[in-house]
């Protein structure tokens, strides 16, 4: 309900709010007035057709605290497919935890901080930045987030620096999280020439119930900088999880974006990006694996604005049980980004009866000399491959459960950094093949 | 070891097959030659069991069993081996996994121990040296992105690792340049023993330069109407099928 925020608002202000520069509080509060006018999207909004926010809008969460009690890096360590080496910042129900945090060991020019931090150390770049990339005009959540802007990572890299390891920001719930909500707000900047890998992950930890989480990334990546982004969520099965990533690109930079999305009751995961300059490429893949009443729901948005970029994109998903997914891929090419190359796949896999996927690729296209495709695919397993299989004497049974695994692994295989892939291959593996 | 009597078979409302008579006993190379749209190709899928023929009339025994009555799997793991004239791409399972599932499979309904990885690798070591494919082709998802050529090995280098009783190559020259034929040949006469036989299904008379068969049939029109030993095919190479079809219509 709109009336519990704008109340958890007053609350906060009243209180002095949290420690924040003059710039951030008037953010948050034309945040908060926009989010009143535009209220929860409604499915007669086009960008919300197909995914109802009833279950969000309905219910009180009250804006979370600090857990009580303590997370163990022990129930941490699987979220990161064992990796010891990430550089890692976690927040557990949306607040950072310094004890359970990593960050150390970073190479000069590379800053990874909570945002409370970088108001005070990185002030001149989180003001250039902050709101400026994902805009909240038209955007409820976006709106929301930024109204209650308190908490979230900033990672700076400079020019040319190049990070090695990945940098993983880590958003757990716990038991605590109750039906509270976490509004954790992320900065990345890479300068000029500048190379990493981010990770974001959201996890519900055991025993973690139906708690919302609404996150905004803005990114911004320089000249000629390439920027891996990674976005895994496995939410609690029953918690809300709404994310999105928006991104500036510049000239001649790289984006490599992949959205892996099992959890929640109901998600959305919105990644966006802009082509601002000549030269750009963009990589959007993702995969959504759904089971149950599950609800996923991804919206990406291809903005080619300046001429010879490319971007591709393939979202494959697997819906079993009366899962319901959601996809919905747009492909804008402004009139003065000639030569542009784009394709966009979306490829489903429906396991049983009642499980549905509502697919919507589309392409808009101001100019003239441009090469895009798009096309979407919804089906059951091949019979040919299965057959193929069973004729080398595969039993049918495994042979499905093979066929299954292999459509995820198809896309899996586009991730490069090898803990990622391999752990969501082994994940995968463990779902659709029953181990003799 | 194979006995087809008056074997009819449909795909849809279309009778493919229209009675055929086939025996093949152990050690036989059989070749069965035709035009296109003879049946020749829906012969072999048949004998592995594909879902899209059905069949109307008549009867296949193997090894003494129904063999119209088994799963294409059960027919696997008895020995029924289909090269396939198209083999399948299938993205997302290493050629390694695949093989190692399927020699597995055929291992447990023999009543024997699962292989592990390691003696797996070794044994397709030695088994890709017969195909002349290097080891880089194992860690590659199942045919995907792989040349013409490369499929047909494939298929041959599965052959070569299940060791069936009974393998039917479907047109497994079709697209094959000379090197790649010759090749894939010295795989499947490599393959060859006196428990065994092979049935050779091909448009061309080119294959059997390599692989010298025992018998010779000509399909045309889902029946045999002719049968003959290997000059037969020599024949077929020199006057073509019209002559045949002529007399069989007559």
């Amino acid at each position: 309900m709109i009336e519990s925020y704008l109340r958890g608002f007053e609350r906060i202000s009243a209180s002095g709010g949290a420690t924040a520069p003059d710039w951030a509080r008037s953010l948050r509060l034309s945040a908060i007035t926009r989010f009143e006018t535009l209220g929860f999207p409604t499915t007669k909004n086009e960008d919300w057709h197909f995914t109802s926010v009833a279950p969000i809008a309905e219910r009180e969460f009250e804006l979370l605290a600090p857990p009580t009690h303590g997370v163990t890096a022990a129930q941490l360590a699987p979220l990161a497919f064992g990796a010891t080496d990430w550089h890692t910042l976690v927040f557990v129900n949306g607040r950072y935890d310094a004890k359970l945090s990593s960050a150390a060991a970073l190479p000069d020019g590379v800053t990874l901080v909570p945002l409370k931090q970088a108001y005070e150390t990185l002030p001149l770049l989180v003001e250039q930045y902050l709101g400026k990339v994902a805009t909240f005009e038209g955007q409820t959540f976006t709106a929301l987030n930024t109204a209650f802007l308190d908490d979230g990572a900033v990672v700076h890299i400079e020019k040319e620096i190049e990070v090695a390891r990945p940098i993983h920001l880590l958003f757990v719930s716990d038991t605590s999280a109750g039906a509270g909500t976490a509004q954790p707000h992320n900065l990345i900047v890479l300068d000029r020439f500048a190379k990493a890998t981010v990770i974001e992950s959201y996890a519900g930890l055991d025993g973690a119930g139906a708690y919302f989480t609404n996150v905004v990334t803005e990114a911004v990546v320089g000249d000629g900088a390439t920027l891996t982004h990674l976005k895994l969520q496995r939410e609690s099965e029953q918690a809300y999880h709404v994310g999105t990533l928006d991104v500036r690109q510049a000239r001649d930079s790289h984006l490599v974006s992949f959205s892996f999305a099992t959890g929640a009751a109901l998600s959305r995961t919105n990644i966006y990006t802009e082509l601002r300059g000549d030269g750009c490429g963009a990589t959007l893949n993702g995969l959504y694996l759904g089971d149950g009443e599950q609800h996923i729901d991804h919206q990406t948005r291809i903005e080619h604005v300046e001429p010879n970029c490319y971007s591709r994109e393939l979202y494959k998903g697997i819906l079993d049980g009366s899962a319901h997914g959601v996809f919905n891929g747009k492909v804008y090419v402004h009139p003065a980004a000639q030569k542009t190359d784009g394709k966009q796949t979306n490829n489903t896999l429906l396991l049983s009866e009642k499980a549905q996927i509502d697919t919507k690729p589309q392409l808009e296209i101001f100019a003239d000399d441009v090469k895009c495709t798009h096309g979407a695919t919804v089906g059951r397993l091949d019979e040919t491959a299965l057959f193929y299989l069973k004729s080398r004497g595969i039993a049918a049974r495994t042979a499905r459960q093979l066929l299954t695994y292999a459509f995820a692994a198809d896309v899996l295989e586009s991730i490069e950094l090898a803990e990622v892939r391999e752990g969501l291959e082994a994940a995968t593996l463990r779902r659709y093949i029953e181990q003799s | 070891m194979l006995e087809i009597k008056n074997l009819h078979a449909s795909a849809g409302d279309r009778e493919i097959l229209r009675g055929i008579d086939l025996t093949v006993n152990a050690g036989e190379v059989h070749a069965v030659m035709g035009p296109n749209g003879s049946g020749k190709s829906t012969l072999a899928q048949v004998l592995a069991g594909h879902p899209a023929y059905e069949v109307t009339e008549g009867s296949v025994t193997y090894e003494g069993q129904d063999l119209l009555s088994l799963d294409p799997e059960i027919r696997a793991q008895q020995g029924i081996f289909l090269a396939f004239q198209y083999p399948v791409e299938i993205p997302g399972v290493s050629n390694a996994y695949f093989m190692r599932a399927a020699y597995n499979e055929i291992r447990k309904a023999r009543g024997e121990e699962e292989i592990d990885p390691i003696s797996f690798a070794d044994l397709m070591d030695e088994k890709m040296k017969l195909v002349e494919m290097d080891s880089d082709m194992l860690s590659r998802s199942v045919n995907t992105g792989f040349s013409g050529g490369e499929k047909k090995r494939n298929e041959i280098l599965q052959m070569a690792v299940l060791e069936p009783k009974l393998a039917v190559l479907d047109e497994t020259d079709s697209g094959l340049d000379i090197d790649a034929l010759r090749i894939v040949a010295h795989g499947v006469n490599s393959l060859k023993r006196p428990d065994n036989a092979t049935i050779v299904v091909t448009h061309y008379q080119r294959l059997l330069n390599y692989i010298v068969p025992d018998y010779v049939h000509v399909l045309a029109g889902g029946r045999i109407v002719r049968s003959g030993g290997k000059d037969l095919a020599l024949e077929l190479e020199a006057k073509g099928y019209d002559w045949l079809l002529e007399e069989a219509v007559a």
